[in-house]
């Protein structure tokens, strides 16, 4: 039994260690994947920037500040397996929470779910979802980014939703990784944008544009919001994967904790057999030395039955009933054995 | 002085090094850059090559199907969805794509899809064909 558990333990850790060690180069990679994203979207900031510096507004759809929110929709990046520790379930509970919050206050709400572990999550308890994907969160393509970007353009320039909000996971280092929600779209206006970027104004002041500084930035909003969302997914990645290896780590220590626990009790429990098996030897023994002193016939003493070695020689003497011979013998041999073959 | 020249996609860096002179071709012309060029910001159109006049001679072919560029204090991004170096360029399969679309329109000619993928495979193969003279050495 204990053996058993022993085996199925150990294997277990086996495969949680693997698991660890997996996830933690695939953090190394998700962490280079969303370094290397960075130069885009901070070259796509910047010129936005540059065309606030121009003075540039338009009436892009994308900015469209709604007066009166009706719905809401939430963007809720996950993983599509889990043993990744509480990285989904907090994702999970912080969107759950915003919907409350905006049920609260009169707002309808649309799901746009990344992930399968979000899906059957929210599925399951018959939320309404407009959108799924799955597939994608392990390493996200910027295709992926696009077709969800897509949609959510999609929702929101229809007038479905009026407030898009995006709830991810920031990754900050291996150590530490926090659920954040922001708000998506519409976007804060060019000017909020631009600020936040910290470029080189005064040479940007004068920039030319071509075809127009309208045009431009009607085209770069898109994108804008895609690398954005690429970027959120591609945190999300590097959060999954560091979550999941300190699941694995605390698993794989646990698992070994637990072996050595099981291993100790089965040896506890081997000695205890033993000793089991050497105490009713021995109460045998004293059971039968006393049926000799008590004057039984035939009754032999213990230390002498010891060794096979002499035993027909003794049954012989017992079974022809010369029991004076046999007491001479017994007294000769040290614990059964023939003492003088011994020397 | 040399112009840095920087091509970037959502998700790497695909090329950066210095440059006399960038010419890149926006909806309303081509337009080259040199060195104290006035900040500009264009949209791209995959039309043509962005072609790279490197510092040490020869110039690169870069097929940059859509996106931006952006100069300013000598430096040249260049913002791209989808951007191949010459090496990266798969002839045979952007062979197979121009065939494909060339089919296409010989039955429909108002086909759009069709003569945007002929387009990005003759733009690809136009790249390919001229090389990348900083490599090819």
């Amino acid at each position: 039994m204990l053996r058993r558990r022993i085996k199925s333990v150990q294997s277990t850790k086996k495969i949680t260690r693997a698991m660890e060690l997996i996830a933690a180069t695939r953090v190394v990679k998700a962490q280079q994947r969303a370094a290397a994203a960075k130069p885009y979207s901070r070259q796509i900031t910047q010129v936005i920037e540059n065309l606030a510096a121009g003075g540039t507004e338009v009436h892009h759809p994308l900015l469209r500040e709604a007066t009166d929110v009706r719905r809401v929709g939430f963007i809720a990046i996950t993983s599509d397996r889990g043993l990744a520790g509480a990285y989904n379930s907090s994702v999970i509970r912080a969107t759950e929470r915003e919907v409350m919050a905006h049920e609260l206050e009169g707002h309808d709400y649309s799901l746009v779910l990344i992930g399968k572990k979000a899906e059957g999550y929210f599925r399951f308890r018959n939320y309404r979802v407009d959108a799924s994907f799955v597939g994608i969160s392990d390493t996200p393509k910027y295709e992926d980014a696009r077709a969800v970007a897509a949609k959510i353009t999609e929702l929101f320039v229809s007038g479905h939703v009026d407030i898009v909000k995006l709830i991810y996971t920031e990754f900050f280092s291996v150590g530490v990784q926090k659920v954040t929600v922001r708000r998506f779209l519409p976007l804060e206006s060019v000017a909020v944008v631009g600020a936040e970027g910290q470029g080189d104004k005064h040479a940007a002041a004068a920039a030319e544009f071509e075809p127009s500084p309208e045009a431009v930035l009607e085209a770069l909003l898109p994108r804008y919001v895609e690398a954005r969302l690429f970027g959120a997914l591609l945190e999300s990645a590097a959060s999954e994967h560091a979550s999941r290896q300190r699941a694995m780590k605390s698993a794989t220590d646990n698992a070994e904790e637990l072996r050595i626990k099981l291993s100790r009790q089965m040896n506890r429990a081997r000695q205890e057999s033993i000793t089991t098996e050497i105490m009713e030897i021995v109460g045998g023994a004293e059971a039968m030395r006393s049926g000799d002193e008590s004057g039984i016939p035939g009754a032999v003493y213990i230390d002498a039955m010891l060794d096979p070695v002499t035993w027909p020689a003794q049954s012989g003497l017992a079974a022809a009933s010369r029991f004076d011979e046999l007491q001479s013998l017994q007294d000769e041999l040290a614990g059964g054995r023939d003492a003088a073959a011994d020397n | 002085m040399a112009l840095q020249v920087e091509l970037v996609s959502p998700e790497d860096i695909i090329y950066t090094g210095e440059a006399t002179m960038v010419v890149a071709r926006t909806p309303e012309g081509d337009i080259a850059f040199q060195s104290g060029h006035v900040p500009f910001i264009g949209t791209l159109l995959g039309r043509g090559p962005v072609k790279i006049f490197l510092v040490e001679g020869g110039v690169m072919q870069v097929a940059v199907h859509s996106g931006f560029v952006q100069v300013a204090n000598d430096v040249v991004s260049i913002l791209s969805d989808v951007a191949e170096l010459p090496e990266t360029v798969d002839v045979p399969r952007a062979e197979a794509a121009r065939d494909r679309a060339r089919a296409a329109l010989a039955t429909n000619v108002g086909d759009e899809d069709a003569q945007a993928a002929l387009n990005r495979a003759e733009l690809r193969l136009a790249v390919a064909a001229a090389g990348s003279p900083a490599r090819a050495r």
